[in-house]
Parts: C-alpha cells; sequence; structure tokens
C-alpha cells in the first residue's frame, strides 16, 4: 500500500473500530473487546509499516471546505518523528485495550468504554499525523471530550463525575488560547494547512507571532498539564487504571509537548515565549515532584510524577532541544505507561489504591515486582534503563544551550528534581513491595491474569532498551524536525554533567531507604513534617483555582441569571402588565352611571359642533 | 421539472394541512406525515435539479454577479393592480434550511403518531398546524418578493401560538400570549420596514433589490435597516429582545419546541442575511459594530444564564440564545467567512437544538419533570437515552469533527479576520463563551446523567425508560446529520460560496 493511503488510514482504522463500538449492545463483551484490539493492533501496524518507510516527509492535501478566503485542508503530514510517536501511541493503545478485557472483567459497561478509548486513540493519531490545523484541532478537542467520559466512567466512584468535569474545562480553558492562536496564525497566512502556515511564518509581524505563540501555550499547559493548568491531571485518577495509563503515557499529556514540536518556528520566532515556557516547566517539574512526594494514593504519585516529567520535557524545547523532548516523550511513554498498568495490577489484587494498605508484595507479585522495579528504575534514571538516557539527554541540552539564565534555571530544578523524584519513586517502591503487608488484601495479593500480565511485562522491555536507541545511527536524526535548522543534538551522551544528576539520583535512594529503614511499617513522608500538607494539597492550588475562578463565575453566572429574569424580562413583563393596566383603566372610565354618561355624550356633541362650526367658518 | 419540485416543496405541506385538519384523528396523523414525507422527497430533489441541471451551468461567480440567482424559481403574478407578485425561488443560501426544514417537520410528524402530548386537543390537529408553520417556513425561505417574505413571515405565527396554547406545558397561556405578542411587535417594524425599501425602491422584488441595479439613499438604508434588523432580531432572537423564548420553549410541547428551535429562529438569521443586509448595505455596514457586539452580549449572557439555570428545557432554550449569538456575531462582521459560519451554524443549531429538545421532551415524558435537582443517574437506570443525551450535549457545545464547531469557531475567525481592537475583543469574548458552552453542557450533564439515581428516575419502570422505536426513528437522522454534517461542512457551505461571495462584495461596493 502506498503512504498515501497509509497515512490517512492510521487514525481512521481505530476510528472506524469506535463507531462500530458505540452501536454494539451493551451485553456482547467479546464483539467489543475485539473491536477495540482490532482498531489499535491495525493502528500499530500501520504505524510501524510507516516508521520503517517514510524516509522523507511525506503529506497529502485535500480540501475540506471553503470559508470566504480561507481554505480547509484535510491530510496527513508524516515525518520520522511523527511515525515513531505514531509507533508509541499504538503500542501503549492496544496494551491498554487488551489490559482493560480483564481489568473490567465484572463491568457492565464494557462495550462504550471500550469504544471510547478506540475514538481517543483514533484522535491522539489524528494530532499526531494532521497536516492541517483545524484537523488537528478536532483530533486535540476530540481527545478532551474521551478523556472526560473514561475519566467520568466509574459509577461506584463519588469523585469521579466531578473529576470527569474538571478535566474537560480545565483543558478547554486553555483551549480558548488555543484556538485563538490557531485563528490567529490561519487568518494571517490565508490558509490552515500547516506547511503554508509555517511558510509564511517569517513575514508575519513579530508581535503577532509572540502572541499566537503565547496563545498556543496556553492550550498546551492545559492539555500536557503545566503549571497552572496542571490541576485536573492528580483528580483525573478517579478514571479506571488503564485509562490513566492511556491518558498519562502517549496520549493527551503528550500532545501538547508533540504539537509544540510540530510548530516549532512558530514559538522560536515568538519571542519570548521559549522563556515563558521553560519557566512553567520549571515549576511544573518541581512542583509535580514535591506534591509526589507526599501522596498516600499510589496512582496520585503516578500522576504527579506525570506532571513532573512533562515539565522535562517542556524544559527541553523551551532550550531548544525538541527532539530531546521527543525522545523523552517516547521513554515515558514506555515506562510510565508500565507504572500504571502495574499499579493496575497491585490495585487490582490488593483492592485498594492505598498504599498504606499494601506492603511486601514482591514475594505474591514477583512479575509485577520485577516490571515495576524497571518502571521505577527507568523513572529516576537509573543507568542503562530507557528514562537515565533521556533524562540525561534533556540536562546535557539544558548545560550545552546558548547563554541566558534560562538553560541554568532548566538544568539546576532538572537536577533537584532528579533527587526529589529518586525519593519518592524510592518511596512508592519500598512501602508498595517490601516491609510486612499492611492489609489482608496484600497478605493474600497474587498475580493478575494474563491480560494484564502480559502488558505489563511486554511494556517492560522498551522501559529497559528504549534509551539505548540513541546510540543507534540515525535515531537522532528521526527525532530532528526538518522545519527549522537546530544544532545537531547528542541523544546518547555521557560526560562530567552526568555526574551531578547521578549523584543527586542515588542521594535521593539512599535518603529514603534510610528513612524509610527506622520503620518500615511507617510512611517515609512524616520526616516532611509541617510541609506534608502542603505537599499533599499540591501548594493549594485547587482551593485557590476554586477561589479565583470557579466561585466568580458561578457567582456572576447567578447575578447575570437574575438581572436577565428581573429587568430585561421584567421591562417586557411589566410593559404588558402596563398595557393591561392602562386598558383596565380606560374600560373603567368608560363604565359609569347614566346621568354622568349623557352628560360626557352631550358635550362631546357639543365639541364636535362646535369645531365643525369653527372649520366651516374658517373656509 | 425542477419548478414543479419548488411548488410541490409549499404545496404539498398545505395539502397535507387540508387532509390533516379534516380527517378523523390517527388517519389525519398518518395522512398528515405522508404529505411531510412527500414534502422532504420533493425539497431533496430540488435539490438535485440545482446539482445536475441548473448548479454548475448557473455558477458565473466571480465578481459582479448578483447575490441571488435562484437556481430554479417560480414568478407569477398575485395581484396585479398592486403589483404582488407569486415570486419564488431557491439558492444555495435557502437551500439548506429548507431541507432542514422538511426534515425537521417530518421527524415532528412522526413523533406526533406515536406520541400525542396530553392536555390538549386531537393529534390530528396538531399535525395540521405542524404542516402550516411549515408552509410558512417554507415560504420564507423562498420568497423573492419582499411582501410575499412578509405574508409568509407572519403565516407561522399563529398556528405557532395554537400549538403552544393548545398543547403545552402549565403556563402555557401565558408563554403563547407573550410569544405572539413580543414577535408581533417585531412583525410590526418589519412591516414598516418592507414598506418603507419597497416604497423608496418601486420594486419588492428582492432579486432586483440586493442586486445593486436599485440604489437606496443612505437615509431609507439606515432607516430600512434599522427597522428590518429590530424586527430579525426579535426573531433570532439577539439580546436582550429574547425573553419570549425562554417561556415559549419551556411551555411548548416537544414538537413545537424542535420546530421553534430548529427553524422559525432561522427566520431570522436568514432575514437579516437575506433581506436587512441585502437590501440595505450601507445600514448593515452602520451598524455592524452594535450588531456584533449585541451577538457577543447574547453569548455570554446566554452562557452565565444557562451556568445558573435549573429546569432542563429552560437551559437549552437559553442555550439557544448563545448559539444564535455566534451565528449573529458571523453576520456582523459582514465577511463571507462569517456569513458562511452563520450560515453553517444556523443548520446545525437546526439539527443539534432539535435532538437536544427531543431528549428533553424524552426525559420529562418519563420523569415528569425537568428540575435538575431532582433528575439525577440517568445513566444507571437508561444507558442509551443518557449516551444520546450526551452525544447531544457534546455537539452542542461545539466540538470539532461534529456539526456544532465550524459556525462558533469560524464566527470567531471572521472577527479576527475583520481586525482592528474592537472586533479582536469581539472575538476573544466569543472564544470565551465557547468555554462557558462547556462548562453549562457538562454541568447538565452532570446533574442529570451522573450519580446515583434519583428517587424521580428510580421511581419509572424499566419498559418506560427504554426507548421507543418511533423515537429512534425521529431522532437517528439529527443523529447522523450532526455528524455528517460536522465531518463534511461542504453538505451545507458547497452550495453557499458563491452567493455568499456575491453578497459580501455587494456590501462593500
Amino acid at each position: 500500500m502506498s503512504l498515501d493511503v497509509l497515512g490517512p488510514l492510521l487514525p481512521l482504522l481505530p476510528l472506524a473500530a469506535a463507531l462500530s463500538g458505540f452501536v454494539v449492545p451493551l451485553r456482547s463483551r467479546t464483539a467489543a473487546a475485539s473491536l477495540g484490539i482490532a482498531g489499535a493492533g491495525g493502528a500499530l501496524v500501520v504505524a510501524i509499516v510507516l516508521a520503517v518507510r517514510v524516509d522523507e516527509p511525506f503529506e497529502t492535501v485535500v480540501q475540506w471546505v471553503q470559508f470566504g478566503d480561507l481554505s480547509v485542508t484535510a491530510g496527513v503530514r508524516i515525518d520520522q518523528a511523527a511515525s515513531l510517536v505514531a509507533v508509541a501511541v499504538g503500542v501503549v493503545a492496544l496494551a491498554v485495550q487488551v489490559y482493560s478485557t480483564a481489568y473490567l472483567h465484572d463491568d457492565d459497561r464494557y462495550p462504550p468504554y471500550a469504544a471510547q478509548i478506540s475514538l481517543f486513540t483514533a484522535a491522539m493519531l489524528l494530532v499526531v499525523v494532521s497536516g492541517d490545523l483545524i484537523l488537528l484541532l478536532v483530533g486535540w478537542e476530540v481527545m478532551g471530550i474521551c478523556s472526560y467520559l473514561l475519566i467520568g466512567h466509574d459509577r461506584t466512584l463519588p469523585g469521579a463525575p466531578a473529576a470527569a468535569v474538571k478535566a474537560f474545562l480545565v483543558t478547554r480553558v486553555g483551549d480558548v488560547g488555543f484556538l485563538l492562536g490557531i485563528v490567529l496564525l490561519g487568518v494571517n497566512s490565508g490558509s490552515f494547512w500547516i506547511t503554508q502556515v509555517l511558510a509564511g511564518l517569517p513575514a508575519l509581524p513579530a508581535a503577532t507571532v509572540t502572541a499566537t505563540a503565547l496563545l498556543l501555550l496556553a492550550g498546551v499547559a492545559g492539555k500536557s498539564a503545566q503549571f497552572p493548568l496542571h490541576t485536573w491531571l492528580p483528580d483525573a485518577m478517579a478514571g479506571p487504571t488503564p485509562i490513566s495509563a492511556l491518558i498519562h503515557a502517549a496520549t493527551m499529556v503528550a500532545a501538547g509537548i508533540y504539537v509544540v514540536t510540530r510548530l516549532y518556528p512558530v514559538f522560536v520566532l515568538g519571542e519570548p515565549s521559549l522563556v515563558v515556557l521553560g519557566v512553567l516547566a520549571a515549576i511544573t517539574v518541581l512542583l509535580g515532584a514535591l506534591a509526589a512526594t507526599a501522596q498516600d494514593d499510589i496512582k496520585r504519585v503516578l500522576a504527579w510524577s506525570t506532571v513532573s516529567q512533562i515539565g522535562y520535557m517542556a524544559a527541553a524545547l523551551a532550550v531548544g532541544a525538541p527532539a530531546v523532548a521527543l525522545f523523552h516523550l517516547l521513554t515515558h511513554a514506555a515506562f510510565k505507561a508500565l507504572l500504571f498498568l502495574g499499579a493496575g495490577s497491585v490495585i487490582h489484587a490488593v483492592g485498594s489504591n492505598s498504599m498504606s494498605a499494601m506492603g511486601g508484595l514482591r514475594r505474591r507479585m514477583p512479575g509485577t515486582f520485577w516490571s515495576m522495579t524497571i518502571g521505577l528504575g527507568a523513572l529516576v534514571g537509573l543507568p542503562p534503563l530507557a528514562g537515565f538516557w533521556s533524562k540525561d539527554a534533556v540536562l546535557h541540552a539544558a548545560s550545552t544551550a546558548d547563554a541566558g539564565w534560562l538553560p541554568w534555571l532548566v538544568y539546576s530544578v532538572g537536577a533537584v528534581g532528579v533527587l526529589v523524584t529518586a525519593w519518592y519513586a524510592g518511596r512508592l517502591w519500598l512501602r508498595t513491595f517490601f516491609g510486612a503487608a499492611r492489609s489482608p488484601g496484600a497478605e493474600t495479593a497474587h498475580e493478575p491474569p494474563w491480560p494484564m500480565a502480559v502488558p505489563v511485562l511486554a511494556l517492560a522491555v522498551p522501559s529497559a532498551l528504549l534509551g539505548l536507541l540513541a546510540f543507534s545511527d540515525g535515531f537522532g536524526e528521526r527525532l530532528t524536525l526538518f522545519v527549522v535548522d537546530l544544532p545537531e543534538v547528542e541523544l546518547a551522551h555521557l560526560g562530567a554533567e552526568t555526574a551531578v544528576p547521578l549523584a543527586a539520583l542515588l542521594l535521593g535512594l539512599v535518603l529514603v531507604w534510610a528513612l524509610w529503614r527506622r520503620d518500615t511499617a511507617l510512611d517515609p513522608a512524616r520526616f516532611l513534617g509541617p510541609l506534608r500538607p502542603t505537599f499533599d494539597n499540591a501548594f493549594w492550588l485547587d482551593t485557590v483555582q476554586d477561589r479565583l475562578v470557579v466561585r466568580p463565575v458561578v457567582a456572576l453566572a447567578r447575578r447575570v441569571a437574575v438581572a436577565d429574569q428581573q429587568v430585561v424580562d421584567g421591562a417586557v413583563e411589566s410593559t404588558g402588565q402596563g398595557t393591561v393596566d392602562a386598558g383596565d383603566r380606560l374600560a373603567a372610565w368608560h363604565r359609569s352611571g347614566l346621568p354622568r354618561a349623557a352628560t360626557a355624550l352631550l358635550a362631546g356633541v357639543l365639541l364636535l359642533g362646535l369645531a365643525a362650526a369653527l372649520y366651516g367658518s374658517a373656509t | 421539472m425542477s419548478q414543479s419540485a419548488l411548488v410541490a416543496v409549499l404545496a404539498l405541506p398545505a395539502l397535507g394541512a387540508v387532509f390533516a385538519a379534516l380527517l378523523p384523528d390517527r388517519a389525519a396523523r398518518l395522512a398528515g406525515t405522508g404529505f411531510a414525507a412527500l414534502a422532504l422527497v420533493a425539497s431533496v430533489l430540488l435539490g438535485l435539479a440545482g446539482h445536475t441541471g441548473g448548479w454548475f451551468s448557473y455558477q458565473p461567480a466571480g465578481s459582479g454577479a448578483p447575490p441571488i440567482v435562484p437556481w430554479t424559481s417560480v414568478d407569477a403574478s398575485w395581484v396585479p393592480g398592486l403589483d404582488l407578485r407569486l415570486h419564488f425561488g431557491v439558492d444555495g443560501v435557502s437551500y439548506p434550511l429548507v431541507v432542514l426544514t422538511t426534515l425537521l417537520t417530518l421527524l415532528c410528524c412522526l413523533y406526533t403518531i406515536w406520541h400525542v402530548p396530553g392536555g390538549g386537543g386531537r393529534g390530528g390537529t396538531l399535525v395540521a398546524l405542524l404542516l402550516v408553520v411549515e408552509v410558512g417556513m417554507l415560504g420564507t425561505f423562498l420568497a423573492l418578493d419582499l411582501v410575499l417574505f412578509f405574508v409568509f413571515f407572519e403565516v407561522v405565527l399563529l398556528p405557532m401560538y395554537a400549538i403552544i396554547a393548545g398543547w403545552g406545558g402549565e403556563q402555557r397561556r401565558h408563554a403563547a400570549r407573550k410569544f405572539a405578542l413580543y414577535t408581533l411587535f417585531g412583525s410590526v417594524l418589519l412591516l414598516v420596514g418592507v414598506f418603507t425599501v419597497v416604497a423608496a425602491a418601486g420594486t419588492a422584488d428582492l432579486v432586483t433589490l440586493t442586486s445593486g441595479a436599485v440604489t437606496l439613499s443612505r437615509t431609507t438604508q439606515l432607516a430600512a435597516f434599522t427597522l428590518l434588523a429590530i424586527a430579525f432580531a426579535v426573531k433570532s432572537p439577539l439580546w436582550p429582545l429574547h425573553t419570549w423564548l425562554p417561556d415559549a420553549h419551556t411551555q411548548a410541547p416537544t414538537v413545537g419546541s424542535v420546530l421553534l428551535a430548529g427553524v422559525l429562529l432561522k427566520m431570522g438569521t436568514y432575514g437579516l442575511i437575506r433581506v436587512a443586509v441585502g437590501v440595505a448595505p450601507a445600514g448593515a455596514r452602520w451598524a455592524a459594530p452594535l450588531l456584533g457586539t449585541l451577538a457577543v452580549a447574547a453569548i455570554l449572557v446566554g452562557c452565565l444564564v444557562c451556568l445558573a439555570q435549573t429546569e432542563l428545557k429552560r437551559l437549552i432554550a437559553y442555550s439557544s440564545v448563545g448559539h444564535m449569538g455566534f451565528v449573529l456575531l458571523g453576520v456582523a462582521t459582514l465577511t463571507a467567512t462569517g456569513i458562511q459560519a452563520a450560515l453553517i451554524g444556523n443548520v446545525a443549531h437546526g439539527i443539534i437544538t432539535g435532538l437536544l429538545f427531543f431528549l428533553a421532551g424524552a426525559v420529562k415524558d418519563r420523569f415528569h419533570t425537568g428540575d435538575l435537582a431532582v433528575l439525577g443517574g440517568l445513566r444507571e437506570r437508561s444507558p442509551w437515552l443518557s449516551g444520546l443525551l450526551a452525544f447531544a450535549a457534546i455537539a452542542s457545545l461545539g466540538l470539532p469533527g461534529l456539526a456544532g464547531f465550524w459556525g462558533e469557531a469560524f464566527a470567531v475567525v471572521a472577527a479576527f479576520e475583520r481586525g482592528g481592537g474592537g472586533w479582536l475583543t469581539l472575538g476573544v469574548l466569543a472564544a470565551v463563551g465557547g468555554a462557558l458552552t462547556a462548562a453549562y453542557f457538562l454541568r447538565l450533564l452532570r446533574r442529570v446523567t451522573h450519580g446515583p439515581a434519583s428517587p424521580a428516575v428510580e421511581a419509572v419502570a424499566p419498559p418506560a425508560l427504554r426507548i421507543s422505536g418511533m423515537e429512534l426513528v425521529a431522532w437517528s437522522p439529527l443523529v447522523i446529520l450532526a455528524l455528517l454534517v460536522g465531518l463534511v461542512p461542504a453538505l451545507v457551505l458547497g452550495l453557499s460560496e458563491t452567493p455568499v461571495q456575491s453578497l459580501v462584495e455587494a456590501v462593500t461596493r
């Protein structure tokens, strides 16, 4: 099959699976599962073929619709980076679909769930391959609505609907900016076709490009959970665990980072948008890592770690190394999917999300233990696991970037982040798998059934080895963007700067181990002291958001509703009432006793006669 | 062939109304529905005629083409003494609305076969009234003579009054009276506006009037545009002339709400584009900033009121104020992008809000309440109904890929295209309105579908919860269209490109 056909097929296969999955009756589990797995599997196969066959970037363009002078096109634009990201999406989606068949074994709403995952996959793949900004926006928003549906899936969890609404609305607030950014690009270049937009970029006024870049960043911050729009992501843990894996690994949160690489020239030209991104990223790295230290819910630890890790990717973008950002995106996709699915197995076995109810699972769940160990090792950046290479590349890029304070900020925050990451990941590892079992569920835990075990084991392979790809010839070039000239990046790097993060890593691990050892039944987070509630509540930013945004809007809505009812409609109703009253009064005047009526009649006749006489004499 | 299709589109519902009024109840409903179906067929044939026969050859395009070039038209003398003519025609601007009208009326008639709302007369009469409303709406979209346009514009009013007053909810009389009197106030202005134009130009022919062959003085144009715009703003409705709408929608029976939101409001925006802007372009240029500001005010006020709304149908009614605000913003920009956005926004709103009102009616029929505080947990008991409600709400909040997106996003695009601080601000505020729209629809879904089933939802026995076959027949075309128009917007816009381009040229000339 030619590439022109394969490219569009990438999102269309899971889309077809989704649309047919939505009309599957609720009791047909097998049909729904086969559709979901076929959709994800088909997309994965297509993505692999594309990754193998695409050398030069290629695109297909067809006119979609014409609005006045503006044309909207539909088509794909696939380069090697896109095909690699697509492979990651396919792998994670397939793993999640297979895993879900067992994880949602007792769920009577499984078919729509599987279809929603397919739609989610299709939307993410659309973002990956789209050659047009409007088409990209379609995938972008459909992904948002799928996350809403999937996060709200669990009907037994009272917090799920609120978390779902929050996830969609917070990202939608960012998307106002994203839409306006796209509109600015489209209006100024006369087309939404990305190639044409980027080609026309140098001719635009600098202020316009800056405004565009900053507006787009709002959307990116929302989707990729960057400060200050990160608040939805930890709450999104209300979704079933495989959904967390899907949202956190290769889709949704990765979409923001990916889109920045896709439109990188806009950000390069739109000074100082990259500086803004870098500062936000630095805040996010620390915020996420610190918040992760105090969580008791195993999924929330991983959620905050995602926030922090996406911060690393954004930081790489900010220091001018989009290829490194994509590299970290790919390794993170592997190990974070592994970690969430592994955590799902643990939760499935123990029957609780709380790490206080775990402990000692190493012996009862050895497969999960070893897989999770690899995943956590990759997360903290233990050599030679995947995360080590990609995180090191981020720090290396920062240390070699051009002068200025931003690379230094990124480098130092990144190094501190490594320490904190090692601390919280070590805490999770020790609290879950070591010590004594702290609940009946943990005492009787067992390995999950094979549809759950196999994806976890399979994901351990890339989590361990993906980093070594950096040594292969041409991998760096594959991730390097063709649209903009950037200095060659070194993905596999070992040098003097590596010592700092490695030392931070060791320090963090030793620290948490020493604290944990004092009493293996207790949470090392107790040593955080007075900071613990602050970290646990993520610096109370949820409360800030509630006070500054949610409550004022709701109060305003109430006032406007009352004003609309009483002032605007009141004017209408009182006009009506006033007319009726005036009519009544006039009618009342007409009702009177015979003497007054006769007098009035005579007076009228007299007046008319007088008027006629006067008029007659005048003419 | 195509001319007979044009005549049939108008004559079939009129005939159907006669049959439906005269036959006994059940037969009347069936006969009326049959005629509505035939009218849909005729309207589709009308489009085919446009495509194969006249459309491509007729597309002279380029600059200088008049804004109205009907691909099929009928022109006959009506009252020679007053120079009144029966001049009907269809082009790319009116055609999508014609099909929307015939489709929605058919669906409403089908729905009435199965379910006659309580409280009123027989179902046959309701079908007859629906068909009379259809004749009025179609006539409005097809009329190419200003006086004729006015006549059909008015035909709609009384039957709709009767539908609300005869089959509506508890406060139907008040709502119906308010609807009739308020829109009648608009009609008076329309009448004065129409005759201002006709008296000054010496002709009532829309093709001539919009072509630029007759130039009205600037003062006449400003006066005419003001009168016409207020009249259409009442119908659309534009904030702050909207307050008849929530009452009418809340009290009207389901089919009444569907037609009201689905098509009736579009007569206002269609009139604005075709008549007000077309006949008095100088007036339109003059009033555009004010119109745009009011449109954005409508978006924001509509969204905020929805956010604080506690009744299902009232919420959907207010959401129409917001959505029509986007349509009017598109018109106000007077750019080709904006007017096309308005056209597709019109059609999308008709499809999606029609579906929403059908679903809200289904919810109210089953649980006998629309109170958001009392409803809850619908997905526990009725997954398909709540799934459809979620789909309609998501479509209505303007999700890209579904029909509602195009009109709203490109109204913002058009505002940005106009440029300048004022229009940029309006565009940004409208985009914020998009986020608020999402907020209130998700709030609606959270209240109605999520959580544990409320006592009111729990009280209804499962057989009554299931979606009946007739409901599925009435709803599925709208579901499919919401998706189809979203994926293939050219279905609506493909035909309107040339006339809109010409209209914009005429306006900026």
